[in-house]
């Protein structure tokens, strides 16, 4: 059996050529290896019907071995009409970044650098509480053996307390902090109506 | 006639919806009704034909009645069933969910009426890639899908779904290619696609060629399953899209990739000498994606990285090729389905009624609305493995296979899994925390929406017109209903894992499968290289 080798040649220089335009930056050029890949395919399909033979349309006097596969060459119909759609729909894309963006390059993940350039250290989850955060406060000692209260405030809640004149309520029989006593309490609470659910009321 | 023999309708169905779909594409009414009823009608089909496998087995119906290995053929077995009618449940769940979006939102004569169509092509696709028993038409319907997929990926064209497109269609694209250059050359080696004769034939090949053949189609499915080093792309992808299509893509899309490594694991190689990198790769897919979690903040990126952990329990159920294995491997696809993309419905709710996703920016939601905290934290609760509900009965399953299995590998695995399941309920505890515990006023930058106190808020007669309604009944019913049906595959669990049990038992099998499509006097060859861990 004989191997068409013109063929396996510019398959492989398909493959070749799709994969080094695929790595580049530009959305173009991605395409471009796209398609390239997506033929090269089609030749590897074709390939793999054997040596050409006669065109399959049966007659009653050729012996089966001579038609040649006509399974591959569906294959290859499918797979043509299917890159085709994939390929309006990439240029779309490309035109719409252009139209977006003026440029033809694929753009990093923001959220991703972002995230990447966060530190390790996380404010609300990392750092020594000075103060009891709960809604019940209990007085507590520190480390050093000091009184410590939610008013030495800590991260976001330090510039929001400071610059306040302490407001006390009464709660549970005694005059305290106002931040110290639970929701509820609080003047001008905003979580003391209970807030209708859904439904578009 | 053999109810088993409707099969195709469920992928027929959908496509005739699209179709009138777009036809009504003026009509965002009609098209809603349509869409809705049809997929109610494959929901009810699909159903019909887990119960006819259920009761009577393996079932093939070939298309236009050329026969195998030369026709197409459609399977259906337990495992398609099963996995067809769990993720019509769940594409119906999502439809109601983005109606309700739409409705809420009055896109009555936006763009996005191109929703509907796509949507049920997205659907047709999957069906066909669960029932097909034929590798190209596999292909076909992974193309379907996919292609159905860019299209809701990038809808609307803004600037970021656009560059999370690109991304999306390059990887899909290039992972299709090695798909059908692994199709080529299976055919170049055994002169068919049909997955049942292809099922005896590779067997008679010589152990490089398989091999070969076997890597790649498993990194063809690899890529589309998200498994970890070819899961790179998923987490940039997919919080971009609209919250109801990052919903479906979230339960499906990859479940079907898996869906393809099972098939081939068990009907195309049984027994093959790939389990133990599979495992590697299992224990890999499973900590790094659930690190990566553990570092983001935005929820809907949170939750993608769980989604890719998640990924290696399946793998990790498949790569122990063992009954109780795969059972638990079949229950976990059934229960991740559900689970993932309640959780992500719920994070669209997050959204609107908080006005980020970001946990940095939210809080006081569980003040602010008791139900959206149920809905997020029974879903939560369940994807971390928290006794009794799914999430933990199937880790219990594939922690069990992985001990009788017994070698070091799998111990280790059965420890990473662990592992996973303690960071995950991690990172949804971090979740928790900050956007449903903490004072609202104790987020950076929050929302006026979540500040706003509720005196403030407009009143009268005509306040109902001017603003736009936080938490529509229609999404929060739909995503209430998934959540119920994730609490029913608990409730259920034993049923459900008969079913799996039953479905891996005949997968490993082979002959139900192979017998129904080739005929009962097909000899089933023991499958080659076998030994040691079957």
């Amino acid at each position: 059996m004989s191997v068409n080798l013109t063929l396996l040649i510019v398959m492989g220089a398909l493959y070749a050529c799709g994969i080094y335009l695929i790595l580049e930056r530009s959305l173009t050029r991605v395409l471009l290896g796209l398609m390239l890949l997506a033929n090269a395919t089609n030749l590897l399909i074709l390939a793999t019907g054997g040596y050409a033979g006669l065109a399959p349309l049966f007659t009653k006097d050729t012996p089966a071995q001579d038609y040649n596969d006509p399974l591959p060459q569906a294959l290859i119909l499918t797979s043509i009409v299917i890159s085709f759609a994939v390929t309006a729909f990439m240029l779309g894309i490309i035109y719409r970044t252009w139209v977006l963006a003026r440029q033809d390059e694929i753009q990093d993940d923001m959220e991703d650098r972002r995230v990447a350039a966060t530190p390790s250290f996380d404010a609300e989850d990392d750092a020594e509480v000075p103060a009891e955060t709960s809604e019940f406060p209990l007085t507590m000692l520190g480390t050093d053996g000091r009184d410590v209260s939610n008013h030495a405030g800590s991260g976001t809640g330090e510039d929001r307390e400071t610059d306040r004149p302490v407001a006390t309520v009464l709660a549970g029989g005694r005059e305290m902090p106002a931040e110290h006593a639970a929701a509820e309490e609080q003047p001008g609470s905003l979580n003391v109506d209970p807030h209708p659910e859904g439904g578009g009321q | 006639m053999n109810i088993a023999s409707l099969a195709p309708l469920a992928v027929v169905l959908p496509i005739l919806g699209a179709a009138l779909t777009f036809l009504l594409i003026r009509h965002s009414r009609a098209q809603r009704a349509v869409s809705i009823a049809v997929l109610s009608l494959t929901l009810a089909l699909e159903c019909l034909l887990l119960a006819s496998a259920w009761n009577s087995g393996t079932a093939a119906v070939t298309i236009g009645g050329w026969l195998p290995p030369w026709g197409i053929v459609m399977v259906v077995d337990q495992f398609s069933s099963l996995m067809l009618v769990v993720s019509s449940a769940i594409s119906l769940a999502v439809l109601v969910y983005a109606t309700g979006q739409g409705m809420a939102d009055g896109d009555h004569d936006a763009p996005v009426s191109i929703f509907h169509p796509t949507y049920l092509i997205l659907v047709a696709g999957v069906s066909n890639a669960f029932l097909s028993g034929d590798l190209f038409n596999l292909y076909v319907g992974f193309e379907i899908l996919l292609t159905a997929s860019y299209v809701l990926m990038t809808l609307g064209g803004t600037g970021p779904r656009i560059r999370a497109g690109v991304t999306y269609v390059v990887v899909s694209v290039v992972s299709s290619v090695l798909f059908l250059i692994a199709i080529a050359m299976v055919y170049g080696a055994t002169g068919t696609v049909n997955m049942a004769d292809l099922a005896i034939k590779l067997g008679e090949l010589d152990q490089g060629t398989r091999t070969l053949l076997h890597v790649m189609l498993l990194v063809a499915f690899g890529i589309k399953a998200a498994v970890f080093p070819l899961s790179f792309w998923l987490p940039d992808s997919y919080p971009t899209a609209p919250a109801p299509v990052t919903a479906v893509f979230a339960g499906l899309l990859t479940k079907v990739g898996v869906y393809a490594m099972v098939r081939t694991e068990t009907l195309l190689f049984p027994g093959d000498t790939l389990n133990t990198p599979l495992m590697v790769v299992a224990l890999l897919t499973m900590v790094v994606g659930i690190l990566g979690a553990l570092a983001q903040s935005d929820i809907k990126r949170l939750l993608s990285f769980t989604l890719v952990s998640h990924i290696g329990y399946m793998v990790f159920g498949l790569a122990m090729s063992s009954a109780v294995g795969l059972a638990a491997a079949v229950f976990y696809v059934a229960h991740h389905i559900t689970i993932q993309t309640s959780l992500f419905l719920v994070t669209g709710l997050i959204e609107r009624r908080g006005g980020s996703s970001s946990v940095d920016r939210l809080g006081g939601l569980a003040k602010l609305s008791p139900m959206l905290a149920l809905l997020f934290f029974i879903p939560a609760m369940n994807l971390a493995g928290i006794p009794p509900f799914s999430g933990f009965l199937g880790k219990v399953g594939l922690i069990q296979a992985g001990i009788e299995l017994g070698t070091p590998l799998a111990y280790a695995l059965v420890i990473g899994g662990v592992v996973t399941s303690l960071l995950t309920l991690l990172a949804v505890a971090r979740v928790w925390n900050r956007a449903f515990w903490r004072r609202p006023t104790d987020a950076e930058h929050p929302d006026p929406v979540l500040l706003a106190t509720p005196s403030a808020r407009i009143s009268g007669p005509g306040a109902k017109l001017n603003t736009v309604t936080l938490l529509p009944r229609t999404m929060v019913g739909s995503t209430a209903g998934l959540v119920v049906l994730g609490v029913a595959l608990t409730v259920f669990a034993g049923p459900l894992f008969g079913l799996s049990d039953r479905a891996a038992r005949d997968m490993l099998d082979r002959a139900p499968y192979i017998q129904s499509v080739l005929g009962s006097d097909v000899q089933i060859p023991a499958p080659a290289g076998a030994g040691g861990t079957r």
